[in-house]
């Protein structure tokens, strides 16, 4: 193996957009970071549907075409019957080529001066009198520790390294989406529009999406929510969808994975330990997007190990104060949308059917997304109070 | 539990689902622990290939 040193200030287990970012911002504070990463190459397997806004993106890298595959800025939503809803200019968003964009996310990290170690699979965390001092990984047949300061766990959905610190992390069968995706070639896609389709018998507590990545090709899935399974799991609903709508279509990709839909993680820290991205549950939980929250978290979490490292101080108390920088942008918005997402595993398609029906007649100027949204609120008086209070801190964020 | 590795995709969801974490993903091979295993089936029910059966129900 090369020659790590003996203890850096962080470790990062995962080199996802949370991890990296993290160790990127970890290592810009100051701080000695060591990224292990379990697979060859980041970015492999991708587990994802490649769609992020602009917005979102840009504070944390510059938008460049080697990672774009198609810009899109209008979208299309099917209800159950079949009525489809047009927005159109709702933002400037993108379809990314995830191993390209890994790869590069950890490049600006180890711009900064962070390690990284592929191959390196996190076996356990290392204690000393009960407080965590290090990391045991394999790395091509062998078993190594390395010590560290803070752990930051950006396992993924897994959440593994959050489990042996202790931090409850398994998730409710409610609270996941279990997902299958087609990479489709020798289309006829769309490529100004993404598409969404809802319904029972689309995908029971979720929804089927299309994203266009070129003129021929897409990726296409959908997410089914873990307690809304019966007999059938997502491939079969995927392989329905895709029969009928792209018949020719060959799949050059399959893509599987979980999506956390529930509330972010109360401990995100905890002593000597953070928790960043799907393994903090950052995924908004209405939308199953996750890539922008997990760079945000991975960020806070950096800067405040960076400052933990500063003043040698690895406290839960301290390092939570990611979890309330976290909080300050994104926790109304997520809290909100959780608190929707609940309702929707239970709308039911004649409600699906009436809001798409009700926003069809709306002008089109008041045709955003924010609307959509109090449109569905309405449909249910007792849900309306509930959220009112969560209305007036959120700055909604959709 | 019995885990098809030919059908496994190795992306984890049933390591997020374990009530017990007797899962592991490893590069190229999902790992079950037998002993810690309580066979409740949620790993069976989630697997978005439905590599694992011999749960409850």
């Amino acid at each position: 193996m090369i020659d790590l040193k003996a203890k850096y200030d962080v470790v990062v287990v995962g080199a996802g957009p949370a991890g990296s970012t993290a160790a990127r911002y970890a290592a810009k504070g100051g701080a000695k970071v060591l990224i292990l990463e379990r697979d060859r190459e980041p970015g492999i397997p991708v587990r994802c549907a490649e769609g992020v806004s602009h917005r979102g993106l840009a504070p944390f890298i510059e938008p460049n075409p080697k990672w774009i595959a198609a810009k899109i800025d209008s979208a299309r939503i099917f209800a159950p019957d079949g009525n489809m809803l047009q927005l159109e200019n709702i933002g400037t968003g993108y379809i990314l080529e995830r191993r390209i964009f890994d790869r590069e996310l950890c490049n600006l990290a180890c711009a900064e001066g962070a390690m990284m170690l592929t191959k390196a699979d996190a076996i356990g965390l290392e204690f000393d009198n009960d407080q965590i001092c290090g990391v045991r990984f394999r790395h091509l047949g062998n078993e190594h520790v390395v010590k560290c300061d803070i752990v930051i766990g950006a396992d993924g959905v897994e959440s593994r390294v959050g489990r042996w610190a202790g931090i409850k992390t398994a998730c409710d069968m409610s609270d996941i989406e279990t997902s299958v995706q087609y990479t489709l070639t020798n289309i006829d896609a769309d490529q100004n529009y993404c598409e969404f389709y809802f319904g029972d018998q689309m995908a029971p507590g979720g929804y089927t999406w299309i994203f266009p990545k070129s003129k021929t090709s897409a990726n296409v899935g959908l997410g089914l929510s873990g307690n809304r399974i019966s007999e059938h799991g997502p491939v079969h609903y995927l392989d329905n969808f895709v029969k009928k709508r792209y018949p020719n279509g060959a799949i050059n990709a399959i893509v599987c994975g979980g999506i956390p839909t529930g509330q972010p993680l109360k401990d995100m820290a905890a002593e000597r330990i953070m928790l960043v991205g799907d393994a903090a549950r950052q995924v908004n939980p209405m939308t199953g997007g996750g890539i922008i929250t997990a760079m945000y978290g991975g960020a806070k979490a950096g800067e405040v190990a960076a400052e933990a490292v500063q003043k040698q101080d690895f406290s839960r108390k301290f390092l939570m104060n990611y979890k309330k920088r976290w909080d300050q942008k994104l926790g109304a918005n997520h809290r909100l949308m959780h608190k929707f997402k609940e309702k929707f595993l239970f709308f039911g398609d004649e409600n699906l059917n009436r809001l798409i029906a009700t926003c069809k007649k709306m002008p089109r100027e008041n045709l955003t997304l924010r609307e959509i949204f109090f449109q569905a609120i309405k449909t249910d008086p007792v849900l309306v109070a509930q959220l009112a209070k969560d209305f007036v801190v959120s700055k909604l964020n959709v | 539990m019995k885990i098809d590795h030919e059908i496994c995709g190795l992306c984890g969801t049933c390591v997020a689902v374990c009530p017990v974490d007797a899962i592991r993903v490893t590069e190229f091979k999902v790992i079950l622990d037998q002993e810690k295993c309580i066979s409740c089936g949620k790993c069976e029910k989630i697997c978005p290939f439905r590599a694992i059966s011999g749960g409850a129900e």
